[in-house]
């Protein structure tokens, strides 16, 4: 218990790049992301100068170079995806090592990854220099319905609270000699996954009386007020202003 | 918005309530809580305390009888008043704690009232300052002990400012060290208070008068001392001293 569980992914700090409105980072992040998707693969240098920028960003904000390596691991699904590419693809036969490849095959795989790992890194970056209240606070600013900003202030907060409650339920199996071997314990894990439900449906009950006896009446009342300057949208528009470089650089000689 | 003068925080006449399912919790209580009194509610599981605790704030309506705070009736066109005037600090602090931190948790109830900038900000260093939770208002809940989620969550009421505080097992889950801290919150507070419990030297401690709530009617109302010194008016409604405990008053 208390582990850091909802804000594992934050890097306290207080960087250029943290203290930008959180606002202006998530504009910057989904726009960066597209212009890098929009950009042609074949242009492989392009995609070395998106990886530079991010390396910028990375330095400039401290967040060390092992901390976004191993967080990278999330990409996993996408590489296995990637690398099985150049032999499922059909078409033109290329030879590398002795073993015959898709072309076609091969540059599919580059884009996957190529874009994939830009997007992941930005959005680790993001993660990173930012924390979660922050964010949800930001999205609110950005209009996001205040119904979906709720709900995921409510997951942020009762993620750990649930995710406990799951574990005694472990810990009260094993006490009573249960292991979960073979299919036959199917059942009880389904049991024990039907009372989570249940019990985190009551618990929503409950905090809704709470909240209903402390005046709510529909929408969050909104306390803190993150306009952000416009400096700090200078600053985090320049991400994307730079990939709107690369980008027209990328097509022009493509 | 001040509560008319004279009248009693708490006043329920003949509150009587059946849940849909027709399981009657409440035949016809009547109970009066005058400004500044603090009042344990006391009695066994099932005697209707927690249905009791619903109504005082427009949770559970429609039964029969009448419920006022501070001489203002509990019914729909005032719930929001009600609500700011009565304050629940439920049982699991985790359900009273939904925000991200603390902070954003204590200004929930003010900032619904209409409360912004500086005035917001110095009700909740006032609730946070009164609990001691200053120095870990920016923290998320999840990382508060089990006793300072408790303290919290009073924090959470008084920021609201309320005419009377309503603690449903206050106790309850608590290490020694954190219920003698809470009773330290609890005692300093200028505030009519309804505890409702059936851990009976904590009311001892905390209230000089306790009602008995038993079979969803008032079965008993008197000073504290007296009520838990008749072991049989105890016993017959399945209340018991804890063994060895001896009342000092």
């Amino acid at each position: 218990m208390g582990s850091d569980h909802a804000h594992r992914l934050y890097v306290p700090g207080a960087s250029v790049v943290h203290r930008l409105g959180p606002q202006c980072k998530l504009v910057a992040t989904v726009a960066f992301v597209i212009l890098v998707v929009l950009t042609p693969a074949r242009q492989m240098w392009a995609f070395a100068l998106y990886a530079l920028v991010l390396a910028v960003v990375a330095a400039v904000a401290h967040i060390p170079a092992p901390t976004i390596a191993r967080r990278m691991l999330v990409e996993v699904p996408f590489v296995v995806f990637a690398l099985a590419m150049p032999f499922l693809t059909p078409g033109d036969r290329v030879e590398v090592a002795g073993i015959q490849l898709s072309s076609a095959g091969l540059w599919s795989a580059w884009n996957v990854l190529a874009k994939a790992t830009v997007g992941v890194v930005t959005s680790i970056l993001l993660a990173a220099t930012t924390d979660l209240r922050m964010l949800l606070l930001g999205l609110e600013r950005l209009r996001l319905p205040g119904l979906l900003v709720q709900i995921m202030t409510f997951m942020v907060r009762y993620s750990d609270v649930i995710t406990d409650e799951m574990r005694r339920m472990r810990i009260a199996r094993l006490a009573r000699g249960f292991e979960a071997r073979d299919i036959r314990s199917l059942p009880v894990l389904a049991h024990s996954a039907g009372a989570l439900f249940i019990r985190s449906y009551e618990r929503g009950e409950r905090v809704h009386l709470a909240m209903l006896s402390r005046g709510y009446t529909g929408s969050m009342p909104s306390v803190v007020d993150i306009a952000a300057p416009t400096r700090d949208w200078a600053l985090a528009l320049a991400l994307p202003a730079v990939a709107i470089v690369i980008l027209t650089a990328a097509r022009v000689s493509a | 918005m001040t509560p008319a003068t004279g009248a009693p925080s708490l006043l329920i006449e003949q509150l009587a309530f059946a849940y849909p399912d027709g399981h009657q919790a409440l035949f016809g209580v009547d109970l009066t809580v005058e400004r500044g009194e603090r009042v344990a509610l006391l009695g066994p599981n099932g005697a209707g305390k927690t249905t009791l605790v619903m109504h005082l704030n427009g949770i559970l309506v429609g039964g029969r009888g009448r419920v006022s705070i501070a001489g203002l009736e509990v019914s729909a066109p005032n719930l929001r008043e009600i609500r700011r005037r009565v304050g629940i600090v439920f049982q699991d602090p985790d359900d009273q704690l939904f925000m991200p931190t603390v902070r954003d948790d204590v200004a929930f109830g003010p900032a619904n009232l209409g409360l912004r900038g500086a005035e917001l900000d110095d009700r909740v260093e006032q609730a946070l300052r009164t609990v001691g939770l200053t120095d870990l208002a920016d923290r998320p809940p999840h990382h508060l002990s089990f006793g300072q989620r408790r303290r919290a969550a009073v924090a959470t009421v008084l920021a609201m400012q309320p005419e009377i505080l309503v603690l449903d097992e206050p106790s309850s889950n608590l290490d020694p060290a954190s219920r003698r801290e809470l009773a330290e919150v609890l005692e300093s507070l200028d505030v009519t208070v309804l505890m409702v419990t059936h851990d009976l030297p904590y009311a001892a401690q905390l209230c000089p008068r306790s009602v008995i709530l038993s079979g969803g009617v008032v079965a008993a109302d008197g000073p504290t001392a007296k009520l838990l010194g008749d072991a049989e008016l105890l016993a017959a409604h399945r209340l018991e001293l804890p063994h060895g405990f001896v009342l000092d008053c």
